[in-house]
Protein backbone atom coordinates (compact mmCIF):
# COMPACT_ATOMS: atom_id res chain seq x y z
CA UNK A 1 0.00 0.00 0.00
CA UNK A 2 1.33 3.66 -0.54
CA UNK A 3 1.55 5.99 2.13
CA UNK A 4 0.27 8.84 0.24
CA UNK A 5 -1.95 8.62 -2.97
CA UNK A 6 -3.77 11.33 -4.68
CA UNK A 7 -6.06 10.20 -7.74
CA UNK A 8 -7.41 12.51 -9.92
CA UNK A 9 -7.29 15.88 -7.23
CA UNK A 10 -9.34 18.85 -8.24
CA UNK A 11 -8.89 22.36 -6.26
CA UNK A 12 -10.66 25.47 -6.73
CA UNK A 13 -10.03 29.10 -5.21
CA UNK A 14 -13.36 31.08 -5.67
CA UNK A 15 -13.97 29.61 -9.82
CA UNK A 16 -10.12 29.48 -10.70
CA UNK A 17 -9.18 26.31 -11.04
CA UNK A 18 -5.81 25.46 -9.46
CA UNK A 19 -5.19 21.88 -9.29
CA UNK A 20 -6.73 20.29 -12.69
CA UNK A 21 -6.85 16.54 -11.46
CA UNK A 22 -3.76 15.96 -10.11
CA UNK A 23 -2.30 12.27 -9.05
CA UNK A 24 0.67 11.04 -7.26
CA UNK A 25 1.83 8.80 -4.92
CA UNK A 26 4.27 8.79 -2.36
CA UNK A 27 5.80 5.15 -0.87
CA UNK A 28 7.06 5.00 2.88
CA UNK A 29 10.59 6.33 3.40
CA UNK A 30 10.79 7.62 0.43
CA UNK A 31 11.77 11.36 -0.70
CA UNK A 32 9.69 12.68 -2.81
CA UNK A 33 10.15 16.11 -4.88
CA UNK A 34 7.53 17.90 -6.23
CA UNK A 35 9.19 20.33 -8.90
CA UNK A 36 7.48 23.47 -10.99
CA UNK A 37 7.45 27.09 -11.61
CA UNK A 38 5.63 29.85 -9.18
CA UNK A 39 2.28 29.48 -9.63
CA UNK A 40 2.44 25.19 -11.09
CA UNK A 41 0.07 24.75 -7.84
CA UNK A 42 2.78 23.02 -5.63
CA UNK A 43 2.20 24.74 -2.21
CA UNK A 44 -1.85 24.17 -3.27
CA UNK A 45 -0.73 20.41 -3.52
CA UNK A 46 0.41 20.50 -0.14
CA UNK A 47 -2.75 22.58 1.79
CA UNK A 48 -4.95 20.38 -0.32
CA UNK A 49 -3.02 17.41 1.85
CA UNK A 50 -3.03 18.88 5.07
CA UNK A 51 -6.64 19.72 4.89
CA UNK A 52 -6.34 23.55 4.59
CA UNK A 53 -7.92 23.01 1.42
CA UNK A 54 -10.35 20.49 0.30
CA UNK A 55 -10.66 18.95 -3.35
CA UNK A 56 -14.07 19.51 -5.51
CA UNK A 57 -12.90 16.28 -6.93
CA UNK A 58 -10.77 13.20 -6.72
CA UNK A 59 -9.00 11.30 -3.44
CA UNK A 60 -5.97 11.52 -0.83
CA UNK A 61 -5.46 8.51 0.42
CA UNK A 62 -2.97 7.93 3.54
CA UNK A 63 -2.42 4.19 4.38
CA UNK A 64 -5.17 3.25 2.57
CA UNK A 65 -7.66 5.74 4.61
CA UNK A 66 -9.44 8.48 2.24
CA UNK A 67 -8.81 12.17 4.05
CA UNK A 68 -9.33 14.46 1.93
CA UNK A 69 -12.47 15.91 4.01
CA UNK A 70 -10.82 15.43 6.95
CA UNK A 71 -10.06 18.54 8.82
CA UNK A 72 -6.11 19.76 9.04
CA UNK A 73 -6.01 19.01 12.89
CA UNK A 74 -6.83 15.50 12.41
CA UNK A 75 -4.47 14.94 9.28
CA UNK A 76 -1.67 16.30 11.79
CA UNK A 77 -2.77 14.07 14.37
CA UNK A 78 -2.68 10.91 11.81
CA UNK A 79 1.12 12.54 11.37
CA UNK A 80 0.85 14.07 8.47
CA UNK A 81 2.82 17.41 8.96
CA UNK A 82 3.32 20.47 6.90
CA UNK A 83 5.94 22.98 7.28
CA UNK A 84 4.60 25.52 5.21
CA UNK A 85 6.21 28.48 2.28
CA UNK A 86 7.40 31.46 4.03
CA UNK A 87 8.09 29.56 7.51
CA UNK A 88 5.23 30.26 9.36
CA UNK A 89 6.52 30.66 12.28
CA UNK A 90 4.72 32.43 15.57
CA UNK A 91 6.82 35.98 15.86
CA UNK A 92 4.91 36.73 18.77
CA UNK A 93 6.09 33.43 20.60
CA UNK A 94 9.10 32.82 21.76
CA UNK A 95 11.43 29.82 20.38
CA UNK A 96 10.42 27.51 23.07
CA UNK A 97 6.53 28.65 22.56
CA UNK A 98 6.54 27.50 18.93
CA UNK A 99 7.96 24.61 19.55
CA UNK A 100 5.56 23.45 22.45
CA UNK A 101 2.44 24.23 19.46
CA UNK A 102 4.47 21.78 17.42
CA UNK A 103 3.83 19.77 20.03
CA UNK A 104 0.21 20.26 20.55
CA UNK A 105 -0.91 17.50 18.71
CA UNK A 106 0.69 14.89 20.67
CA UNK A 107 -0.46 12.61 23.19
CA UNK A 108 2.66 11.40 24.90
CA UNK A 109 3.32 14.99 26.72
CA UNK A 110 6.20 13.03 28.63
CA UNK A 111 8.36 12.34 25.61
CA UNK A 112 8.28 16.59 24.59
CA UNK A 113 11.41 17.23 26.64
CA UNK A 114 13.61 14.39 25.21
CA UNK A 115 12.41 15.09 21.62
CA UNK A 116 13.09 18.76 22.49
CA UNK A 117 16.32 17.92 22.99
CA UNK A 118 17.03 16.02 19.99
CA UNK A 119 15.66 18.98 18.03
CA UNK A 120 18.28 21.30 19.83
CA UNK A 121 21.24 18.94 19.03
CA UNK A 122 19.54 18.85 15.09
CA UNK A 123 19.82 22.71 15.40
CA UNK A 124 22.02 23.93 18.53
CA UNK A 125 21.23 27.36 17.87
CA UNK A 126 17.76 27.18 18.71
CA UNK A 127 19.04 25.77 22.38
CA UNK A 128 20.66 29.10 22.42
CA UNK A 129 17.43 31.53 21.32
CA UNK A 130 15.12 29.17 23.16
CA UNK A 131 13.87 32.40 25.45
CA UNK A 132 13.76 34.68 22.36
CA UNK A 133 11.20 36.05 20.51
CA UNK A 134 11.28 34.25 17.47
CA UNK A 135 10.51 37.53 15.34
CA UNK A 136 13.90 38.47 15.89
CA UNK A 137 15.48 35.64 14.27
CA UNK A 138 17.54 35.80 11.14
CA UNK A 139 15.71 33.61 8.02
CA UNK A 140 17.82 30.67 8.52
CA UNK A 141 17.10 30.55 12.17
CA UNK A 142 13.06 30.81 11.11
CA UNK A 143 13.74 27.94 9.11
CA UNK A 144 15.04 25.92 11.29
CA UNK A 145 12.29 26.73 14.08
CA UNK A 146 10.17 25.90 11.42
CA UNK A 147 11.29 22.30 10.72
CA UNK A 148 12.14 21.67 14.58
CA UNK A 149 8.39 22.75 14.94
CA UNK A 150 7.46 20.39 12.51
CA UNK A 151 9.69 17.40 13.87
CA UNK A 152 8.51 17.98 17.47
CA UNK A 153 4.79 16.84 16.37
CA UNK A 154 6.61 13.23 15.04
CA UNK A 155 5.72 13.15 11.83
CA UNK A 156 5.42 10.11 9.20
CA UNK A 157 5.10 12.36 6.49
CA UNK A 158 6.84 15.32 6.20
CA UNK A 159 5.77 17.79 4.19
CA UNK A 160 8.26 20.37 3.73
CA UNK A 161 7.21 24.23 1.34
CA UNK A 162 10.33 25.74 -0.31
CA UNK A 163 12.70 25.51 2.84
CA UNK A 164 15.79 27.28 0.75
CA UNK A 165 13.03 30.26 -0.14
CA UNK A 166 15.45 33.40 0.50
CA UNK A 167 18.71 31.74 2.20
CA UNK A 168 22.11 32.76 1.60
CA UNK A 169 23.51 29.30 -0.44
CA UNK A 170 25.70 28.33 2.77
CA UNK A 171 22.47 28.57 4.89
CA UNK A 172 20.68 26.93 1.92
CA UNK A 173 23.13 23.65 2.20
CA UNK A 174 23.00 23.46 6.00
CA UNK A 175 18.92 22.95 5.75
CA UNK A 176 19.63 20.33 2.92
CA UNK A 177 21.96 18.03 4.94
CA UNK A 178 19.37 18.34 7.84
CA UNK A 179 16.42 16.98 5.22
CA UNK A 180 18.93 14.30 3.99
CA UNK A 181 19.33 13.10 7.71
CA UNK A 182 15.55 13.36 8.30
CA UNK A 183 15.24 11.15 5.10
CA UNK A 184 18.10 8.59 6.56
CA UNK A 185 16.33 7.97 9.94
CA UNK A 186 12.95 6.97 7.83
CA UNK A 187 10.95 10.16 7.86
CA UNK A 188 8.92 10.06 4.57
CA UNK A 189 9.76 13.27 2.91
CA UNK A 190 7.39 15.00 0.34
CA UNK A 191 9.44 17.90 -0.26
CA UNK A 192 8.19 21.24 -2.78
CA UNK A 193 11.16 22.86 -4.34
CA UNK A 194 11.70 25.53 -6.81
CA UNK A 195 15.87 24.85 -6.73
CA UNK A 196 15.36 22.06 -8.76
CA UNK A 197 19.29 21.06 -8.60
CA UNK A 198 18.88 21.11 -4.73
CA UNK A 199 16.04 18.89 -4.96
CA UNK A 200 17.28 16.45 -7.31
CA UNK A 201 20.54 15.78 -5.09
CA UNK A 202 18.33 14.54 -2.25
CA UNK A 203 15.19 13.31 -3.62
CA UNK A 204 14.33 9.38 -4.89
CA UNK A 205 12.30 10.33 -7.14
CA UNK A 206 10.56 13.74 -8.36
CA UNK A 207 7.60 14.90 -9.99
CA UNK A 208 7.48 18.00 -12.15
CA UNK A 209 4.12 20.47 -12.11
CA UNK A 210 2.98 23.01 -14.72
CA UNK A 211 -0.46 24.98 -14.14
CA UNK A 212 -1.96 22.59 -11.97
CA UNK A 213 -0.57 18.67 -13.39
CA UNK A 214 2.23 16.71 -13.14
CA UNK A 215 3.85 17.04 -16.25
CA UNK A 216 7.16 14.55 -15.48
CA UNK A 217 7.96 11.94 -13.10
CA UNK A 218 10.48 9.93 -12.59
CA UNK A 219 13.74 9.13 -10.47
CA UNK A 220 16.00 11.75 -9.55
CA UNK A 221 18.65 10.13 -12.10
CA UNK A 222 16.70 10.48 -14.64
CA UNK A 223 14.72 13.47 -14.21
CA UNK A 224 18.40 15.01 -14.05
CA UNK A 225 19.47 13.66 -17.14
CA UNK A 226 16.87 14.60 -18.85
CA UNK A 227 17.51 17.82 -21.18
CA UNK A 228 13.99 19.49 -21.27
CA UNK A 229 14.53 19.78 -17.67
CA UNK A 230 18.06 21.17 -17.51
CA UNK A 231 16.55 23.44 -20.28
CA UNK A 232 13.84 24.75 -17.98
CA UNK A 233 14.82 24.29 -14.63
CA UNK A 234 18.44 24.20 -14.03
CA UNK A 235 19.37 26.59 -16.81
CA UNK A 236 18.61 29.29 -14.52
CA UNK A 237 21.20 30.94 -12.01
CA UNK A 238 21.77 27.76 -9.58
CA UNK A 239 20.82 29.88 -6.47
CA UNK A 240 17.85 32.27 -7.74
CA UNK A 241 14.91 32.34 -5.68
CA UNK A 242 11.49 33.02 -6.33
CA UNK A 243 11.43 36.23 -8.00
CA UNK B 1 -7.34 69.56 50.18
CA UNK B 2 -3.76 69.32 49.86
CA UNK B 3 -2.43 68.95 46.18
CA UNK B 4 -1.11 65.47 46.89
CA UNK B 5 -4.20 64.05 48.31
CA UNK B 6 -6.15 65.86 45.27
CA UNK B 7 -3.42 63.64 43.18
CA UNK B 8 -4.35 60.97 44.99
CA UNK B 9 -8.07 60.68 44.76
CA UNK B 10 -8.04 61.14 41.39
CA UNK B 11 -5.12 58.77 40.52
CA UNK B 12 -7.20 55.60 42.16
CA UNK B 13 -10.48 56.73 40.51
CA UNK B 14 -8.36 57.16 37.19
CA UNK B 15 -6.81 53.47 37.79
CA UNK B 16 -10.07 52.08 38.55
CA UNK B 17 -12.20 53.45 35.85
CA UNK B 18 -9.10 51.94 33.71
CA UNK B 19 -9.05 48.86 34.94
CA UNK B 20 -12.86 48.36 33.72
CA UNK B 21 -11.74 49.41 30.15
CA UNK B 22 -9.04 47.38 30.60
CA UNK B 23 -10.69 44.05 31.57
CA UNK B 24 -13.16 45.06 28.58
CA UNK B 25 -10.60 46.17 26.21
CA UNK B 26 -9.35 42.27 26.87
CA UNK B 27 -11.99 40.37 25.81
CA UNK B 28 -12.29 42.59 22.68
CA UNK B 29 -8.66 41.92 21.96
CA UNK B 30 -8.64 38.23 22.32
CA UNK B 31 -11.72 38.19 19.69
CA UNK B 32 -10.29 40.34 17.72
CA UNK B 33 -6.69 38.60 17.52
CA UNK B 34 -8.12 35.65 16.06
CA UNK B 35 -11.10 36.51 14.33
CA UNK B 36 -10.69 40.05 13.27
CA UNK B 37 -13.67 40.46 14.50
CA UNK B 38 -14.50 43.73 16.71
CA UNK B 39 -17.37 42.50 18.40
CA UNK B 40 -19.66 45.25 19.24
CA UNK B 41 -22.11 42.88 21.33
CA UNK B 42 -19.72 42.49 23.49
CA UNK B 43 -21.36 45.34 25.73
CA UNK B 44 -24.30 43.47 25.73
CA UNK B 45 -22.79 40.76 27.87
CA UNK B 46 -22.57 43.37 30.56
CA UNK B 47 -26.38 44.02 30.06
CA UNK B 48 -27.07 40.47 30.40
CA UNK B 49 -24.94 39.70 33.85
CA UNK B 50 -26.23 43.00 35.23
CA UNK B 51 -29.52 42.22 34.41
CA UNK B 52 -29.38 38.71 35.72
CA UNK B 53 -27.48 39.64 39.04
CA UNK B 54 -30.68 42.56 39.68
CA UNK B 55 -33.06 40.15 39.18
CA UNK B 56 -32.10 37.57 41.29
CA UNK B 57 -31.61 39.52 43.94
CA UNK B 58 -35.20 40.97 43.44
CA UNK B 59 -36.64 37.47 44.38
CA UNK B 60 -34.03 37.16 47.27
CA UNK B 61 -31.39 35.64 46.20
CA UNK B 62 -28.12 37.16 48.22
CA UNK B 63 -25.82 39.37 46.53
CA UNK B 64 -23.16 36.78 46.09
CA UNK B 65 -24.63 34.16 44.18
CA UNK B 66 -26.25 36.15 42.15
CA UNK B 67 -23.49 37.78 41.41
CA UNK B 68 -22.24 34.49 40.24
CA UNK B 69 -25.26 33.43 38.27
CA UNK B 70 -24.91 36.80 36.47
CA UNK B 71 -21.36 36.21 35.20
CA UNK B 72 -22.38 32.87 34.59
CA UNK B 73 -25.20 34.27 32.61
CA UNK B 74 -22.37 36.50 30.22
CA UNK B 75 -20.19 33.39 30.09
CA UNK B 76 -23.01 31.17 28.78
CA UNK B 77 -24.59 34.38 26.69
CA UNK B 78 -21.02 34.97 25.19
CA UNK B 79 -20.31 31.31 23.84
CA UNK B 80 -23.36 30.75 22.64
CA UNK B 81 -23.46 34.01 20.54
CA UNK B 82 -20.31 32.62 18.84
CA UNK B 83 -21.82 29.31 18.05
CA UNK B 84 -25.04 30.80 16.68
CA UNK B 85 -23.79 33.79 15.06
CA UNK B 86 -20.23 33.94 14.28
CA UNK B 87 -18.94 30.28 13.84
CA UNK B 88 -21.27 29.75 10.81
CA UNK B 89 -19.81 32.91 9.22
CA UNK B 90 -16.13 31.44 9.91
CA UNK B 91 -13.85 31.99 6.24
CA UNK B 92 -16.87 34.88 5.19
CA UNK B 93 -15.73 38.70 5.02
CA UNK B 94 -14.85 40.22 7.88
CA UNK B 95 -17.17 43.06 7.39
CA UNK B 96 -20.07 40.25 7.46
CA UNK B 97 -19.04 39.49 10.67
CA UNK B 98 -18.54 43.27 12.08
CA UNK B 99 -22.28 43.98 10.63
CA UNK B 100 -23.24 40.17 12.62
CA UNK B 101 -21.95 41.58 15.68
CA UNK B 102 -24.15 44.42 15.02
CA UNK B 103 -27.16 42.65 14.36
CA UNK B 104 -26.60 40.37 18.02
CA UNK B 105 -26.69 43.69 19.76
CA UNK B 106 -29.89 45.21 18.27
CA UNK B 107 -31.33 41.87 18.73
CA UNK B 108 -29.96 41.13 22.81
CA UNK B 109 -30.61 45.02 23.46
CA UNK B 110 -34.62 45.20 22.03
CA UNK B 111 -34.46 41.61 23.54
CA UNK B 112 -34.09 43.09 26.99
CA UNK B 113 -36.31 46.27 25.93
CA UNK B 114 -39.21 43.60 25.56
CA UNK B 115 -38.45 41.55 28.42
CA UNK B 116 -37.47 44.07 30.95
CA UNK B 117 -39.20 47.06 30.00
CA UNK B 118 -36.52 50.35 28.43
CA UNK B 119 -36.74 51.92 31.87
CA UNK B 120 -33.57 51.94 33.85
CA UNK B 121 -33.22 50.15 37.88
CA UNK B 122 -31.46 50.60 40.45
CA UNK B 123 -28.47 48.38 41.20
CA UNK B 124 -27.93 48.10 44.89
CA UNK B 125 -24.28 47.16 46.51
CA UNK B 126 -24.33 45.51 49.80
CA UNK B 127 -22.77 48.54 52.01
CA UNK B 128 -20.21 46.49 53.24
CA UNK B 129 -18.40 45.77 49.75
CA UNK B 130 -19.18 49.66 49.06
CA UNK B 131 -17.94 51.33 52.12
CA UNK B 132 -16.09 55.23 51.96
CA UNK B 133 -12.41 54.89 53.51
CA UNK B 134 -11.54 58.14 55.08
CA UNK B 135 -7.82 59.47 55.42
CA UNK B 136 -8.25 62.54 56.88
CA UNK B 137 -9.50 64.80 53.61
CA UNK B 138 -9.34 62.14 51.65
CA UNK B 139 -12.67 60.09 50.93
CA UNK B 140 -12.21 56.74 48.87
CA UNK B 141 -14.50 55.02 47.50
CA UNK B 142 -14.03 50.96 48.55
CA UNK B 143 -15.42 50.16 45.08
CA UNK B 144 -13.05 52.08 43.10
CA UNK B 145 -10.47 49.61 45.73
CA UNK B 146 -11.96 46.48 44.69
CA UNK B 147 -12.40 47.14 41.44
CA UNK B 148 -8.25 47.51 41.06
CA UNK B 149 -7.82 44.21 43.08
CA UNK B 150 -9.84 42.11 41.49
CA UNK B 151 -8.54 43.70 38.36
CA UNK B 152 -4.83 43.11 39.23
CA UNK B 153 -5.94 39.52 40.01
CA UNK B 154 -7.45 38.56 37.06
CA UNK B 155 -5.05 40.04 34.64
CA UNK B 156 -2.50 38.22 36.54
CA UNK B 157 -3.97 35.17 36.11
CA UNK B 158 -4.89 35.84 32.52
CA UNK B 159 -1.25 36.76 31.70
CA UNK B 160 -0.28 33.31 33.29
CA UNK B 161 -2.95 31.60 30.91
CA UNK B 162 -1.55 32.98 27.80
CA UNK B 163 2.36 32.74 28.50
CA UNK B 164 2.07 29.21 30.66
CA UNK B 165 -0.66 27.02 29.37
CA UNK B 166 -0.81 24.95 25.75
CA UNK B 167 -4.39 26.39 25.63
CA UNK B 168 -2.85 30.21 26.44
CA UNK B 169 -0.10 30.03 23.54
CA UNK B 170 -2.54 28.39 21.27
CA UNK B 171 -4.52 31.63 21.42
CA UNK B 172 -1.91 33.41 20.95
CA UNK B 173 -0.48 31.28 17.85
CA UNK B 174 -3.78 31.41 16.19
CA UNK B 175 -4.32 35.36 16.60
CA UNK B 176 -0.72 34.99 14.65
CA UNK B 177 -1.61 32.88 11.49
CA UNK B 178 -4.51 31.08 11.76
CA UNK B 179 -3.62 28.92 9.02
CA UNK B 180 0.00 27.89 10.66
CA UNK B 181 -1.53 27.03 13.84
CA UNK B 182 -4.03 24.33 12.18
CA UNK B 183 -1.23 23.19 10.51
CA UNK B 184 -0.05 22.48 13.94
CA UNK B 185 -3.00 20.93 14.75
CA UNK B 186 -4.38 23.33 17.10
CA UNK B 187 -8.46 22.89 17.47
CA UNK B 188 -9.38 26.30 15.94
CA UNK B 189 -12.80 26.43 17.43
CA UNK B 190 -11.87 25.25 20.64
CA UNK B 191 -9.34 28.48 20.97
CA UNK B 192 -12.08 30.83 19.60
CA UNK B 193 -14.82 29.34 22.00
CA UNK B 194 -12.05 29.97 24.69
CA UNK B 195 -11.65 33.32 23.77
CA UNK B 196 -15.15 34.28 23.89
CA UNK B 197 -15.55 32.84 27.13
CA UNK B 198 -13.00 34.49 28.82
CA UNK B 199 -13.79 37.54 27.57
CA UNK B 200 -17.65 37.47 28.49
CA UNK B 201 -16.48 35.97 31.51
CA UNK B 202 -14.61 39.14 31.95
CA UNK B 203 -17.50 40.94 30.99
CA UNK B 204 -19.91 39.49 33.41
CA UNK B 205 -17.60 40.74 36.15
CA UNK B 206 -17.30 44.46 34.78
CA UNK B 207 -20.96 44.56 34.42
CA UNK B 208 -21.24 44.35 38.22
CA UNK B 209 -18.25 46.62 39.44
CA UNK B 210 -19.72 49.08 36.70
CA UNK B 211 -23.25 48.92 37.42
CA UNK B 212 -22.26 49.44 40.99
CA UNK B 213 -20.50 52.41 39.93
CA UNK B 214 -23.19 53.70 38.22
CA UNK B 215 -25.95 52.78 40.39
CA UNK B 216 -28.46 51.99 37.93
CA UNK B 217 -29.11 49.57 34.74
CA UNK B 218 -30.59 49.72 31.47
CA UNK B 219 -30.95 47.63 28.32
CA UNK B 220 -28.71 49.83 26.67
CA UNK B 221 -25.98 50.35 29.50
CA UNK B 222 -23.63 48.37 27.54
CA UNK B 223 -23.21 50.79 24.46
CA UNK B 224 -20.70 52.97 26.49
CA UNK B 225 -18.48 50.52 28.02
CA UNK B 226 -17.73 48.71 24.89
CA UNK B 227 -17.18 51.84 22.98
CA UNK B 228 -14.50 52.86 25.37
CA UNK B 229 -13.11 49.29 25.46
CA UNK B 230 -13.10 49.82 21.70
CA UNK B 231 -11.29 53.07 21.79
CA UNK B 232 -8.73 51.67 24.88
CA UNK B 233 -8.29 48.72 22.18
CA UNK B 234 -7.04 50.84 19.32
CA UNK B 235 -5.12 52.93 21.67
CA UNK B 236 -3.21 49.96 22.91
CA UNK B 237 -3.00 48.28 19.95
CA UNK B 238 -5.89 46.20 18.51
CA UNK B 239 -5.82 42.33 18.99
CA UNK B 240 -2.73 43.01 21.34
CA UNK B 241 -3.47 41.87 24.40
CA UNK B 242 -1.05 43.87 26.65
CA UNK B 243 -2.04 46.61 24.42
CA UNK B 244 -5.39 46.54 25.38
CA UNK B 245 -4.58 46.86 29.25
CA UNK B 246 -2.00 49.06 28.60
CA UNK B 247 -4.72 51.19 26.74
CA UNK B 248 -7.88 50.70 29.32
CA UNK B 249 -5.25 52.28 31.70
CA UNK B 250 -4.35 55.04 29.43
CA UNK B 251 -7.70 56.42 28.79
CA UNK B 252 -9.14 55.73 32.43
CA UNK B 253 -5.94 58.01 33.03
CA UNK B 254 -6.57 60.79 30.20
CA UNK B 255 -10.39 60.80 31.43
CA UNK B 256 -9.43 61.57 35.06
CA UNK B 257 -7.01 64.22 33.81
CA UNK B 258 -8.93 65.80 31.67
CA UNK B 259 -11.78 66.21 33.99
CA UNK B 260 -9.78 66.70 36.80
CA UNK B 261 -7.72 70.02 35.13
CA UNK B 262 -9.97 71.29 32.16
CA UNK B 263 -11.64 74.60 32.70
CA UNK B 264 -15.40 74.03 34.17
CA UNK B 265 -16.13 75.19 31.22
CA UNK B 266 -14.94 72.77 28.99
CA UNK B 267 -15.87 69.35 31.35
CA UNK B 268 -18.93 68.44 29.26
CA UNK B 269 -16.64 68.04 25.89
CA UNK B 270 -14.17 65.87 27.80
CA UNK B 271 -14.76 62.81 25.71
CA UNK B 272 -14.32 65.50 22.52
CA UNK B 273 -10.81 66.34 24.09
CA UNK B 274 -10.13 62.30 24.93
CA UNK B 275 -10.56 61.92 20.86
CA UNK B 276 -8.69 64.40 19.74
CA UNK B 277 -5.87 63.09 21.97
CA UNK B 278 -6.28 59.43 20.19
CA UNK B 279 -5.96 61.06 17.12
CA UNK B 280 -2.92 62.27 17.33
CA UNK B 281 -1.45 59.56 18.73
CA UNK B 282 -2.53 57.18 15.55
CA UNK B 283 -1.17 59.79 13.90
CA UNK B 284 2.67 58.94 15.20
CA UNK B 285 1.45 55.51 15.93
CA UNK B 286 -1.21 54.44 13.80
CA UNK B 287 -1.54 50.82 15.14
CA UNK B 288 -2.18 51.57 18.62
CA UNK B 289 0.91 52.09 21.21
CA UNK B 290 1.81 47.92 21.11
CA UNK B 291 0.07 47.49 18.18
CA UNK B 292 2.85 45.99 15.21
CA UNK B 293 2.75 46.64 11.38
CA UNK B 294 3.77 43.33 10.22
CA UNK B 295 0.04 41.76 10.26
CA UNK B 296 -0.95 43.99 8.12
CA UNK B 297 2.14 43.50 5.33
CA UNK B 298 1.39 40.28 4.80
Amino acid sequence: MKMLKLEQVKVYYGHVQVLKGLSLEVEKGELVSLLGANGAGKSTTLMTISGILHPTSGHIYYEGQDISQLDAKDIVHLGIVHCPEGRRIFGGLTVLENLRMGAVCRKDKSRFQIDLDEIYSLFPILRERRKQMSSTLSGGEQQMLAIGRALIAQPRLLMLDEPSLGLAPIIVQGIFKVIRQLHEKGITILLVEQNARQALTVADRCYVMETGNIVLNGSSAELGANPEIEKIYLGQAPEAGKL
Amino acid sequence: MTPFEFLLQQGINAISIGSLYALMAVGLAMVFGILRLINFAHGDLIMVGSYTTVLLMGVGVPFEWAAIAGIAASTITGLVMERVTYRPLRGAPDVAMLLTSFAVTIFLENLAIILFSPTSRPFFLPGVLNPVLEFGHLYISGLNIIAIIISVILLVFLTLFVTRTEAGISMRAASQDLVAARLMGINVNYVIATAFAIGSFLAGIVGILWSARVGKIDPLMGFYPVLKAFVASVIGGLGSIPGAVLGGYTLGILEILLQGFLPPVLTPFRDAFVFIILIILLIFRPNGILGSSERDKI
